[in-house]
């Protein structure tokens, strides 16, 4: 891994190495712009996926990491970069036109650190209020409730978005931009909509029944989860991870235990391997079923929902015995697992894996042949391989598109490159793709259930760890795979018993920020074929 | 047969020899009309319940079970519920086409029930443009609907009212056409020569091919008539949370619901009508036992028996298919069934000319 970062630094000698647990380089900003076309376009980078952008406070500093991944060769660099600017108007230049996803991620470093992204064309607030003072996740942050009370007003709203540029003298310009045109029929697609799942808001101008441009609003149900870590023991922030994406809480609690463990050093048992890898799976297959119900559902099919949840209450039974809890179940924890199995769970696996191919097969025969579905689905919201890298589209989603995106796979963690599945890739990219390929994942899961249900090791559930837990100095970036795709987890330590930073990147933000691509042209119905079909939940964009 | 026309001629004759000819014309009407109220609530009542215990049992669930025995009392309380509920006062809505919208929907519904075939002799009105007279005022339905959308200054509303409309121009050619093939065959427009003609036969069996179609389609366009899923597209709740009646409370929205429960028993009713005889038994040219028997079930459980059959049906379309998209809506009709319409009108002529009918 560390010849990546010589190869960098030997094809761009302006950047730097930085040392630490992960490969990273560190450049100006000046310059910023063109290693980042070097590191996208180059033959032998190809650092065509932008991972995430990890805005950061060094006090001293403001600045970013970028963290990028090439697809090709399956490598993952971090660049950091440091504002320029006063501590005012920080700036850095804006990587927007190289990678789509881009857009999205600035605006929330912009609205969380208020460093202002040079050449962005929508520099406005991702998830707070227009009018809310401060930039949170500053470690000179005002937290006096007087300075942003609760309003009693309605929301305030604006019709346009800024642009900011550089002038000769180096000053920051800002100029105003329409984010529609001025006669455009704007419809609210939520925030309260059937459809949205969850407090989102979609913007939608429409022509007639075709829609024209699509503005996402979101930060309805922020809970500032980041700046929230930042204020609590290693422990405490466990309990936060299920509650942003929460079908996928036992895989997102599991990323932040490994990475703990990681940077603690602790060894846990081969048992609480194989337990936590058994609940990320039955998640998944839970998390996938409630999707096949609540997607038919947006297509009118309510009964599909009842055949699906049939399976998923199974799920939550085998969770509930053991975990006692039927969502955010904190089960996970550093160390191990928070209690061990319950009795009758073995035997519960397996009838859930027996009953499972006659529902898949049922949920086939009543759907996915019917002709209605498959003309609603086929063809509608293509998203072609390059859009779903340059817009971060990950998990099923993605790999409806073509693009092999498991990070089970590609990072093999926990005992996962023991275990015998396949990484299910499909090539059409539209939303039936999206939705077979859900449906195939269920399948490819219960097979790793089946490898380890009579395989659970003795032993013990939990490693003992120390009660007070304060991780060296230094920064971890990790990847796993959430239920909905790439869950990316930063964290920065100063040597204290609270992180420095977490930086939590989820699948469903790009997810939800491809929408206005793909629907383009297409029906308000299409809207919603598309939107469900990317099977975003809102807490996980919010956090 | 039981034939119930003795009823209404006695009580027609009793009460002209007590009163002047226009008031027991006068009180004849007052009558029908309560008689019709009592029957409409009861209807959608029942229909309320059917839907739910059949959507329940298409969905491995129970249904409704608590108000009452199995459940039979839910709708009743849903109507009362609905009957007290608060009407909400909405502003920069244009009030009187607000207001006048959901009696639009109702009333249309009402007046198609006069021509109905309920049994022997229990038809309200049987002259001799009949059917043409039910397909009239059914398409005043949708200016109801039109107007509620438009009166409800809300961006969602205006789109469902825009779909219902385009939605219900185009399916009630298809509704006309299919009636027509039948009504060649029958040779009257009349309902109560329509049901007679099916006294040896009914015309599904008579006409076979081309009225085994006709009904195909009859009963897709009339799904698509009551705006019920998979064409359920103007009020899609997924899409427009609840289409052209969300703004409507209390029971201004009761009205909504309640038409289009009856909507689906007189689109149900109609189909019966053209295609299984409408309260005629079922009768085999030849099996004179056998008709007999059939003769001794009465008439108006013969009629509604029929209808609620073909609800069934259309039940199970809505819970069992995914919805239609607009565009996809519209070229059904405009592609496929206007086209085999026209063929089988043809068809249906052409069988009638040369007596290749039974």
């Amino acid at each position: 891994m560390a010849n990546i970062t010589d190869k960098i630094v030997k094809l761009f000698p302006d950047a730097t190495v930085v040392e630490g647990n992960d490969p990273m380089v560190t450049v100006a900003d000046s310059r910023w712009h063109d290693l980042a076309a070097l590191l996208r376009d180059n033959e032998e980078l190809k650092f065509d996926y932008l991972v995430t952008i990890v805005g950061m406070d060094w006090t001293e500093h403001l600045g970013c990491i970028y963290y990028l991944m090439s697809t090709e060769y399956n490598t993952v660099v971090g660049v950091k970069v440091l504002a320029e600017g006063t501590r005012e108007t920080p700036y850095i230049h804006s990587v927007a036109d190289l990678w789509a996803v881009a857009v999205t991620y600035e605006r929330e470093v912009f609205d969380f650190f208020g460093i202002v992204f040079i050449g962005n064309p929508d520099m406005r607030r991702l998830f707070l209020n227009l009018d809310w003072k401060g930039y949170p996740l500053r470690k000179d942050y005002d937290e006096d409730p007087a300075l942003n009370p609760v309003s009693t007003e309605s929301e305030r709203q604006t019709d346009f978005t800024d642009v900011y540029s550089l002038d000769e003298n180096g000053n920051v310009q800002k100029k105003e931009v329409r984010v529609f045109e001025k006669d455009d029929f704007v419809v609210n697609i939520g925030p309260q909509h059937p459809a949205t799942h969850g407090v989102l808001r979609f913007r939608t101008a429409v022509n007639g029944e075709e829609i024209k441009k699509i503005d996402l609003y979101c930060g309805y149900i922020h809970r500032g989860i980041e700046k929230l870590c930042e204020n609590l023991a290693y422990p405490q922030t466990l309990h936060f991870m299920d509650r942003m994406d929460y079908f996928s809480a036992h895989n997102y609690h599991h990323a932040l235990c490994m990475l703990i463990e990681k940077a603690a050093g602790i060894e846990i048992s081969r048992r609480a391997q194989v337990i936590r890898v058994m609940m990320d799976e039955l998640s998944r297959i839970a998390s996938h079923c409630l999707f096949i119900g609540t997607y038919c559902m947006d297509l009118g099919a309510t009964t599909m929902l009842f055949y699906a949840l049939r399976v998923r209450e199974q799920i939550l039974d085998i969770m509930e015995k053991t975990c006692g809890a039927r969502m955010t179940f904190n089960y996970e924890c550093i160390g191990g697992v928070m209690q061990d199995l319950a009795p009758d769970f073995v035997q519960d696996v397996k009838a859930l894996l027996e009953v499972l191919p006659k529902n898949i097969k049922e949920y086939n025969e009543i759907f996915t042949g019917n002709v209605i579905a498959r003309n609603r689905m086929e063809g509608v919201g293509v998203l072609s391989r390059e859009d779903a890298i340059s817009y971060a589209v990950t998990g099923p989603s993605g790999r409806a598109s073509g693009w092999a995106c498991d990070m089970r796979k590609l990072f093999p963690y926990s005992i996962y490159s023991e275990l015998d599945f396949e990484e299910v890739v499909m090539t059409e990219g539209d939303s039936m793709a999206r939705f077979k390929c859900r449906m195939r994942e269920m399948e490819e899961s219960a097979k790793i259930l089946a490898q380890l249900v009579d395989n659970i090791p003795e032993g013990e559930y939990c490693v003992k760890v120390p009660k007070v837990l304060k991780l060296p100095v230094g920064s971890w970036f990790q990847l796993t795979e959430g239920c909905r795709g790439a869950f990316g987890l930063y964290l920065e330590s100063d040597g204290n018993t609270k992180p420095y930073r977490l930086k939590i990147a989820p699948p469903c933000l790009p997810q939800a920020a491809v929408v206005d691509h793909i629907t383009r042209g297409q029906k308000i119905a299409d809207l919603i074929t598309i939107g469900g079909s990317m099977d975003y939940i809102v807490p996980d964009i919010d956090r | 047969m039981q034939d119930f026309s003795f009823l209404t001629t006695w009580l027609d004759n009793s009460l002209r020899s007590i009163m002047p000819g226009w008031l027991s014309v006068t009180v004849e009407c007052l009558l029908v009309g309560v008689g019709l109220l009592l029957v409409y609530a009861l209807l959608a009542l029942f229909y309320i319940y059917y839907e739910r215990k059949l959507c329940a049992a298409f969905q491995c669930r129970l249904g409704p079970n608590r108000v009452g025995p199995w459940g039979l009392l839910q709708s009743f309380a849903d109507m009362f519920k609905m009957l007290i509920k608060e009407i909400i006062h909405l502003n920069h809505i244009d009030r009187f086409l607000f207001a006048l919208a959901p009696y639009l929907v109702i009333i249309a519904s009402m007046l198609a029930f006069a021509v109905l075939p309920w049994g022997n002799g229990l038809q309200i009105i049987d002259f001799n443009i009949g059917i043409f007279f039910l397909i009239a005022v059914s398409s005043i339905g949708v200016l109801g609907i039109l107007l509620a959308g438009w009166s409800s200054n809300n961006k969602f509303t205006l789109i469902g009212s825009l779909r219902s409309g385009a939605q219900m121009v185009s399916y009630e050619l298809s509704i006309g056409l299919s009636v027509i093939t039948m009504v060649c065959l029958a040779g009257t427009m009349s309902v109560g020569g329509i049901v007679q003609e099916q006294e040896n036969l009914w015309f599904i069996f008579k006409g076979h091919v081309p009225a085994v179609i006709a009904f195909i389609i009859y009963m897709i366009a009339g799904t698509a008539e009551t705006n019920r899923g998979p064409f359920d597209l103007p009020e899609a709740e997924s899409e427009l949370t609840a289409g052209y009646h969300t703004e409507y409370s209390g029971m201004h929205f009761g009205f909504f619901y309640l038409a289009e429960y009856l909507n689906l028993f007189i689109v149900s009713g109609v189909a019966s009508l053209l295609f299984l005889g409408g309260w005629m038994p079922l009768h085999f040219p030849g099996w004179d036992a056998f008709n007999h028997i059939m003769d001794y079930i009465p008439s108006v459980v013969w009629f509604i028996g029929k209808a609620v059959l073909l609800s069934f049906v259309i039940i199970w379309f809505k819970w069992t298919f995914p919805r239609l998209r607009i565009d996809q809506l519209l070229s059904l009709e405009w592609k496929y069934l206007l086209p085999i319409n026209l063929v089988n009108l043809v068809l249906m002529v052409l069988i009638i000319v040369n007596g290749w009918h039974f």
